[in-house]
């Protein structure tokens, strides 16, 4: 089992998630966050105060899905989170030791 | 804004005695109208502190000091209102001497539903008790004007003592020095006293003995001859210089010029600033303390100073710093709404244009420029608004009072008619006020820091700054979202 943790921006993720849905995926988790990259951030400025604010807002999101899965979910969150300018984002695969649905006990692959 | 009617006993037995010897002159009437008025301008002052001055200041300041900004503004306005019936409005506009009034009319003794105050006009006269309530949302404000200077870092229970020290050592000399006068009716009646005298030569002396006593019985700046319709030095210079002597005792917030200290929520300041500007109408126009001509061309200033001064702030930014800012408007607004304040009812509507204009450009170079080169902290720039915005309107309003330039003149109660205007006397008279003001203020609040500093310190610790002042002061969240 592997989770796909993916930092995309922030408009893009009604279509990644469709993306998702479509190849079988059917939950997922979604917090934001601010980061940056190569991506360039912006000043803001008030009264007298200039700040250089490099942090831009981003979209993590985390999916848990079976090992065989993995290159088909890359493939449909790059595909629909790409834009061609710098700051699309990245993925990450994390290896997941185990996985439980708390409703019901199951774990591993029937947990997911 | 404006004076009382001496009513000390023994002045009152000497002017019976020498209306007995004259024809009675008629008592001076309440007018609903004007009543109902200034009923409604203090309310609308009250207003401009409670909400607007809060959210303004508080939308400036990060999340997790909001409520302390909340806090320390709602606090100033509570502890003044009881020390103004207490001994506040007896201090500021009884006699005494030049400095202070005295306590006759300490817990609003004598004071009733029937007593009446003097406006500016000779017979029309307004119950003292709304006088009361008008001058002491003066008084609360310009305490609370003086808070977003430490903004951030200064503890509560600091903030607690010094506010009614501060009020009580600084505010109520100053508002008494340029405020207090006799009132026109005193006046009127001793001229006419001295035109009934004829050649009566006993007479006569008595009456301009009276007439000199009634002259005497001022403020020191007012008879400096400075004038401030409501409230240039008062409050805005006053606050403005006791915020920047605070802010350079109490030092810098940490992490000042590195850290990320943008406003939590400029639509809170833009709710705040916009609520000031409806309340100054009470603040400005409420000072002509009548519902006449003056008070609408107060409010004419105030509107058409304020859009001025917003305008030429958002322009000069957008050139300069490449974008108009909200901010940058409000805060053009507010400058313009302090430079018309001492002006409002001497101004004509054109000059307070100018006025505005010159304000918005002058206070965006001290908020910027000049506190970045001079490097100190003054969180929310009450020095850069508030004391220089009002420093360009006392020596405004000495300019812009020409009847030459649309101005209303300053009228002469022994002569009853408008005094001849002169440039050099009026700007050494204003010029008297501001100074004064700001070496009271200034050397009185730094005194007054150090003392709180001594008795419970001025400034939270290392932690509770990082933490934030509402958790750390009051044990209160601003947002559970």
């Amino acid at each position: 089992m592997k989770i796909v943790m993916a930092i995309i921006k922030p408009f893009k993720l009604e279509e990644v998630r469709d993306a998702l849905t479509a190849i079988g995926v059917h939950g997922l988790t979604v917090t934001e966050v601010k980061g940056y990259g190569r991506q360039k951030g912006h000043t803001e400025i008030y009264r007298g105060a200039e700040y250089a604010v490099s942090f831009l807002p981003k979209i993590k999101i985390e999916v848990a899905i079976a090992s065989d899965q993995v290159d088909k979910t890359i493939e449909a969150i790059t595909q629909a989170a790409k834009t061609g300018q710098i700051g699309d984002g990245k993925i990450f695969v994390i290896n997941l030791e185990n996985a439980v649905r708390i409703r019901t006990g199951e774990a591993d692959a029937a947990a997911l | 804004m404006t004076f009382k009617r001496p009513t000390s006993t023994g002045l009152a037995a000497f002017a019976v005695g020498l209306l007995a010897a004259n024809a009675a002159y008629a008592e001076p009437v309440v007018n609903k109208g004007d009543n109902a008025w200034m009923l409604t301008s203090t309310v609308l002052v009250l207003l401009m502190t409670i909400p607007g001055l809060a959210l303004f200041y508080g939308g400036l300041v990060r999340s997790k000091n909001m409520l302390s900004v909340l806090m320390q503004v709602f606090y100033t306005v509570c502890i003044v209102v009881v020390l103004w019936a207490l001994y506040g409005y007896s201090l500021c506009f009884t006699g005494g001497n030049d400095f202070l009034g005295g306590l006759s009319k300490a817990f609003l003794s004598g004071v009733t539903p029937d007593s009446k105050a003097a406006t500016f006009s000779v017979d029309a006269n307004i119950s003292e008790l709304i006088y009361v309530c008008f001058q002491m949302t003066f008084a609360a404000i310009t305490p609370a004007l003086i808070v977003g200077a430490f903004a951030e870092r200064m503890k509560f229970s600091a903030v607690a003592l010094f506010i009614p020290l501060w009020v009580t050592l600084i505010y109520f000399p100053i508002a008494h020095m340029v405020w207090y006068w006799a009132g026109p009716d005193a006046i009127s009646d001793a001229v006419k006293a001295v035109t009934a005298a004829g050649s009566d030569a006993a007479k006569l002396a008595v009456a301009k003995a009276k007439l000199a006593e009634v002259m005497a019985d001022g403020g020191w700046i007012y008879k400096k001859g400075a004038i401030d319709f409501a409230g240039g030095t008062v409050v805005h210079i006053n606050a403005g210089i006791a915020g920047l002597v605070g802010a350079l005792i109490v030092g810098k917030r940490i992490g000042y010029g590195k850290d990320l200290m943008a406003p939590h929520s400029l639509t809170m300041s833009m709710i705040g600033a916009s609520l000031l500007w409806v309340g100054w109408f009470g603040f400005n126009a409420g000072s002509n303390l009548e519902a006449t001509g003056g008070a609408a061309l107060a409010m004419t200033n105030s509107f058409v100073a304020t859009a001025a001064a917003a305008l030429s702030w958002m322009f000069c930014e957008w050139m300069l710093k490449g974008h108009p800012s909200v901010l940058g408007v409000i805060s053009g607004a507010v400058a313009g709404l302090v430079a018309v304040t001492p002006a409002a009812g001497y101004a004509g509507p054109m000059g307070a244009i100018v006025l505005g204009l010159i304000v918005g450009v002058v206070c965006l170079f001290f908020v910027t420029a000049v506190k970045n080169a001079l490097g100190y902290d003054d969180s929310l720039d009450v020095f850069g608004v508030h004391c220089i915005g009002g420093i360009i309107g006392a020596l405004g309003t000495g300019i812009l009072v020409n009847p030459a330039l649309g101005g209303t003149g300053i009228m002469d109660y022994v002569t009853g008619k408008i005094a001849d205007y002169e440039f050099g006397a009026q700007m050494t008279s204003q010029i008297w006020g501001v100074c004064t003001t700001l070496v009271w203020s200034g050397v009185g609040s730094a005194i007054l820091y150090k003392v709180v500093d001594v008795i419970v310190g001025l400034r939270v610790n290392v932690e509770s700054e990082r933490e934030g002042l509402d958790l750390t002061d009051h044990t209160e969240r601003a947002y559970n979202m």
